[in-house]
């Protein structure tokens, strides 16, 4: 019955972003932009940065920021819904709580993933090198990390109400965690005060760890500690996410 | 179908300062619905109409008191009732870029019903509704009158025997709304169906409802029938405007004999107007005006009114529902 109800409302989420072509075809040029506008000025950089590769370095960056920055702000939609009344609706139908989330969810993920796969397989063009089963393992901790923000994102917009109140509070989240996560340049190259800031950023250590699988190192502290973030802010996400959706005139 | 005890909702004020302040949105109501009865909810914007419809819905828990819906308790088996209610809620149900059709299925499947009896069972109300041909009509393309009755499908589509509609026609055309009272009607004698319906039109509630409950200050005033209601406030109104004012003291005292309230006297200039309210007006009218003509008191007009629902509020609480009306 669960995963019914969550693919129900996945299909229906699904539906509705492919109808609007201004989603499909946002969603697919913003990476594409990323690596056409931003990308070469990196590559006279890499050297000096320490990597052999500017898109290896890069192109981790990007997955991050698509998933931080695409998730978050997936709560707007869900606003809109509410206020059309459909949250209400689906309330009032014996369907799981946690379906009508993860079904919103699933989609921001398979978004994400589709754009993962676009930025990846186009950085390749560009003169990506690197290890394939590490590319695939960074695009995994990226969806995951989406989720926790689509799912926190959600949660937001769900007790907010009001998109007034929720834009500001998504961007003095975002642009900080942008700044510190070395998502753009390595934060190895800033100085001793600006590293030590980021040390408390969680998704410096999903960066630094997506940076290291696809260079092909697997089994190094690095990538234990982006793993381990990213699980955590997984289940923390999630676990925000949930608790607002079966909460009751939520 | 419905059973509720002392069903209240407190919600703590947000004011400022150590002292939580309480809201008593709905301070204990008594509501009992039989099967195949339609009820209407009536009470000014802020009574506790809402309140009470998303407790008895298990959108809300209640912070005190009991509710069977449907056979169901609320509180621990809101599975269940979600399961037997339809609920129409004011703010609409459906995205206005999706597909009618296609929320119509998509909320039916979320009710457990499989994709083809969903689709069967939407189309069979679309035409039923008189929505037919807006299958695949985005509801932001709608008119406000094929939106309500789409959310109306919406509602319905998982067959309930019990619905509960919010303020079903708020924001609807003369026609529109005459048109939807209708489908309302047609939902008991088709179908079978119990129907609870929150409502600030007095006319609705007059139009469609065997009885009728009101609401104020979240508490319930009054439950009778439209007519038992209308016959507690005493009589109905005759007011006579008197052409020649220094005989309106005669005019009311002759009015005084009939009348069943005080006499009240309006206007001292030419036109003086005299009222009361009569009981059984229509048998003690033609008396009076025989009386008037012995008197030799000529009359500018003379009406007689029926009490109106809003009579009733007016009595009831002290204040006229149309002044809060949206």
């Amino acid at each position: 019955m669960f995963w019914r109800e969550t693919y129900i409302v996945f299909r229906r989420q699904l539906r509705m972003a492919l109808r609007n072509p201004a989603w499909v075809i946002i969603g697919l040029v913003q990476p594409i932009l990323y690596l056409c506008l931003f990308g070469p000025l990196l590559e006279p950089l890499a050297g000096t940065l320490g990597a052999e590769n500017a898109y290896t370095l890069f192109v981790p960056g990007l997955l991050v920021q698509l998933g931080l920055f695409g998730a978050l702000f997936a709560g707007f939609g869900l606003i809109a819904e509410w206020r059309a009344g459909v949250i209400e609706a689906e309330r009032v139908t014996p369907a799981s709580r946690t379906a009508l989330l993860l079904g919103r969810i699933l989609r921001d993920v398979l978004q994400l993933f589709v754009q993962g796969l676009v930025l990846i397989g186009l950085a390749f063009l560009f003169g990506l090198t690197g290890s394939l089963p590490g590319m695939a393992l960074g695009l995994v901790l990226t969806v995951l990390l989406g989720a926790a923000c689509a799912a926190a994102s959600n949660a937001l917009a769900l007790t907010t109400k009001s998109e007034d109140v929720m834009a500001p509070v998504i961007n003095s989240v975002a642009l900080p965690v942008l700044l510190l996560s070395g998502i753009l340049l390595p934060m190895t190259i800033g100085p001793q005060w600006l590293q030590v800031v980021s040390d408390f950023m969680p998704t410096k250590y999903i960066v630094n760890a997506i940076r290291e699988l696809f260079t092909g190192d697997f089994w190094t502290i690095t990538t234990m500690w982006g793993v381990l973030w990213t699980l955590v802010l997984f289940a923390a996400g999630l676990w925000v996410g949930t608790r607002t959706f079966r909460r009751e005139n939520a | 179908m419905i059973h509720a005890r002392g069903l209240a909702r407190t919600f703590e004020g947000r004011g400022r300062g150590k002292a939580q302040e309480e809201v008593k949105a709905v301070a204990g109501v008594d509501i009992d619905l039989a099967e195949g009865e339609i009820v209407g909810f009536l009470g000014p914007n802020g009574a506790g109409k809402t309140t009470t419809l998303r407790m008895l819905t298990t959108l809300l828990k209640p912070t005190a008191g009991s509710a069977t819906v449907a056979g169901f308790d609320v509180a621990t088996q809101s599975q269940q009732v979600r399961r037997s209610i339809g609920y129409v809620s004011q703010s609409g149900s459906t995205s206005p870029e999706a597909r009618a059709g296609e929320e119509v299925v998509d909320h039916g499947m979320l009710y457990g019903i499989s994709q083809k009896q969903a689709e069967s069972r939407g189309r069979e109300l679309f035409e039923q509704l008189d929505l037919e041909g807006l299958w695949e009509r985005k509801p932001q393309a709608m008119s406000g009158g094929q939106r309500r009755r789409l959310d109306t499908a919406m509602g319905l589509v998982h067959d309930p025997t019990l619905v509960f509609l919010d303020e079903p026609t708020t924001g609807l055309d003369p026609q529109a709304r005459a048109n939807l009272w209708t489908h309302i009607s047609d939902l008991r004698t088709r179908r079978g169906a119990t129907i609870f319906l929150t409502t600030h039109y007095l006319d609705e509630a007059d139009a469609l409802c065997d009885r009728i409950l009101v609401i104020d200050h979240g508490s319930i005033v009054a439950s009778d029938t439209p007519d038992a209601l209308k016959r507690q406030v005493a009589g109905d109104l005759v007011s006579l405007v008197v052409a020649d004012a220094s005989k309106a003291a005669a005019a009311a005292e002759l009015l005084g004999r009939i009348a069943d309230t005080e006499v009240e006297v309006t206007g001292a200039q030419a036109g003086a107007a005299v009222s009361a309210r009569v009981r059984g007006a229509g048998h003690e009218v033609a008396g009076l005006i025989r009386g008037l003509d012995a008197a030799g008191i000529d009359l500018e007009s003379i009406e007689v009114r029926r009490p109106t629902l809003d009579d009733v509020f007016l009595d009831l609480t002290g204040r006229s529902l149309r002044e809060q009306g949206a």
